[in-house]
């Protein structure tokens, strides 16, 4: 690779103008303090860990991992998850504090991605963690938590997709019972979500016509709380029963909450995440082709730890939801400019900090002469007068109102 | 009044078989739309809007979802290898990936295989156990062993028509391809029903050719 140039930084990562840094604080303030309305703490980790701990416990796959090596020798990863970390704070550090734990958070996290410039290196995450209960009820929070999260991030219309690990589970090990590879093979294909793939392998299978259509309509259980009833129609499995019933659970409360009208079942959805035991969800929203937020269940992640504990959480892309939110007004209040000469310097400093006290903002500058106080923000009409008269920089206008304590 | 779909269209050669196809299904795209040079063509009589894309690039605009829905050919898929939904196949613009060479070809020492799909060819070759070194081609593939430039192509075969005529042979046949439905992630969950419906309508007459 050739030498970069000054300007250049690597491909992944961004860098957030006031304007964008603005809208991404307000958004995470305002996720943050929804998650403190529903009784979770805010927790932060360091941004680097150890491989051979949070690095393997974390489902992110290696080649996604961005490592490093300390003085020592020792590998390090940057984090590419909050859940994992989490996971170690709650078996260490809380090891004494009793379950259950909410616990909250917005942070930077870290994947190499290989491919093009829009697949983020680096992105942000808020999310809550609730460790400890193994109910549905545990879990139907965690949806009606990301739902108002969503909601006061500024995203007006979304779809939450709920699934269940286990359903699938279940219903692969009854129909090719202990053929593991077989069962992977499929899931892989639904992983991958091709479905053309999956229908074909269903083909080559040597299944009984019933276990075909059975699996194959797999592929349709999507909608409403019917779609539970149908899937429970499907097998008598036990984890097929256990899995469905849970959802069932989750689909009541979340009725309750008023918010299963954001939710849809699907029971396609296997989860992107390896740790993930049981529920899973996805949030989507008009408009941002990417989907928003992700959770589920993941009772195992613990006990990696020494703490075996169920747990449950989500997370928002909280950047993805900043490129495509415009609902969220920010009322940015413009710095008044003092514009001061030397006489009346002291008198311009004691103006501004009671300005500041009263929780204005205030920029100053030095004047010497008359022709050099500046009248209004001029905007960048000044360096290109051709160009169109309302545009502005990235950083928008730096002034608003303009207080003027000179002698001349 | 559902929502409006945003369907990638793959330019030429499939964009003749799927329109067929989707009139079949009984959804009435007007006629003037496979003349126009038009790339963006809303058709609310039928609920859709139409992406008229380049077909390598009708998954990128998928995954991306600035369009919902997208047809694109299976040796597309495998070689940029996209994070969409595979929804149907549709059992159009039916061929095959091959290797292809002269018919007095012996592997060299070291071997040259130029294609347009290197993900797939280099893939194809590794999981064989050959050394190879692949050469990406943009066209005209089949001149690279004639003017030796490469010893083997791999490339799609739909009659075998070209290689006849340029004297070259089949040697192994990697996949089977024909044309897919494929859907944004989202979109999938979004406009679900529109999405759902339109596969189903497709799927009823699919292979009644």
């Amino acid at each position: 690779m050739s030498k970069p140039k000054g300007f250049e930084k690597p491909a992944g990562v961004r860098d957030y103008l006031p304007f964008a840094a603005a809208r991404l604080r307000e958004i995470e303030r305002r996720v943050l303090d929804c998650m403190a309305g529903w009784g979770y703490r805010q927790i932060m980790t360091p941004t680097m860990e150890y491989y051979e701990t949070v690095g393997m416990a974390s489902s992110t796959s290696d080649q996604k991992l961005f490592k490093l090596l300390n003085n020592r020798g020792t590998t390090m990863v940057l984090r590419s998850d909050m859940t994992t970390p989490i996971a170690r704070v709650v078996s260490s550090l809380l090891k004494e504090e009793p379950l259950p734990l909410r616990l909250s958070y917005h942070a930077n996290v870290f994947r190499s991605m290989e491919e093009e410039a829009g697949k983020e290196a680096e992105f942000y995450q808020t999310g809550v963690e609730l460790v400890g209960d193994p109910s549905a009820e545990a879990d139907a929070e965690v949806v009606a938590l990301a739902v108002a999260s969503l909601q006061a991030a500024g995203v007006s219309s979304f779809k939450i997709a709920l699934g269940h690990v286990g359903f699938l589970n279940g219903l692969l090990e009854e129909a090719v019972p202990g053929r593991e590879e077989v069962q992977q093979e499929l899931k892989d294909r639904l992983l991958r979500r091709d479905f053309v793939g999956y229908r074909e392998l269903l083909v080559r299978l040597d299944l009984s016509a019933d276990q075909r259509e059975e699996l194959a309509g797999v592929l349709k259980l999507r909608g409403g709380k019917e779609i539970c009833r149908q899937a429970m129609e499907l097998s008598d499995n036990e984890l097929v029963q256990s899995s469905i019933e849970h959802l069932n659970a989750v689909w009541d409360a979340l009725e309750d909450f008023d918010v299963a009208r954001h939710v849809m079942i699907d029971l396609t959805m296997i989860g992107d995440f390896s740790y993930y035991t049981g529920m899973i969800f996805e949030g989507y929203a008009s408009d941002i082709g990417f989907p928003v937020c992700a959770g589920g269940r993941y009772d195992k992640l613990l006990q990696q730890f020494g703490r075996p504990a169920p747990a449950t959480g989500f997370s928002l892309k909280t950047n993805r939801i900043l490129d495509g939110v415009d609902g969220l007004k920010l009322q940015q209040e413009l710095p008044i400019l003092m514009q001061y000469d030397v006489p009346n310097r002291r008198k311009a400093y004691i103006e501004a900090e009671r300005l500041r006290s009263e929780g204005r903002s205030v920029r100053m500058r030095i004047v010497s002469v008359r022709s050099e106080l500046w009248e209004a923000w001029p905007g960048l009409r000044s360096l290109n007068p051709q160009g169109p008269q309302d545009q502005l920089g990235p950083l928008g206008p730096s002034f608003g109102e303009v207080i003027n304590l000179v002698s001349f | 009044m559902s929502e409006m779909i945003k369907v990638a269209m793959p330019k030429g050669r499939i964009y003749k078989k799927a329109s067929a196809l989707f009139r079949e299904a009984g959804i009435d795209i007007p006629d003037d739309v496979d003349e126009t040079r038009k790339l963006v063509i809303p058709l609310p009589e039928i609920g859709m809007e139409f992406i008229l894309a380049k077909p390598v690039d009708v998954p990128t605009y998928v995954e991306y979802g600035v369009a919902d829905i997208g047809i694109v050919g299976k040796d597309v898929l495998l070689e940029e290898d996209r994070d969409v939904y595979e929804l149907l196949d549709l059992g159009i613009a039916r061929c095959r990936m091959s290797v292809i060479a002269l018919p007095d070809w012996q592997p060299g020492i070291h071997q040259r295989v130029a294609t347009k799909y290197p993900n797939v060819a280099s893939r194809y070759f590794r999981e064989q156990g050959q050394q190879v070194e692949v050469i990406k081609l943009n066209g005209s593939i089949e001149l690279a062993p004639l003017i030796g430039l490469a010893d083997r192509i791999v490339d799609m075969v739909e009659t075998g028509q070209t290689l006849r005529e340029n004297g070259l042979v089949e040697t192994e046949s990697l996949f089977e391809i024909t044309s897919r439905l494929v859907a944004n992630r989202v979109s999938y969950r979004m406009k679900n029903a529109e999405i759902q419906a339109l596969c189903d309508t497709l799927a009823s007459v699919i292979g009644k050719e």
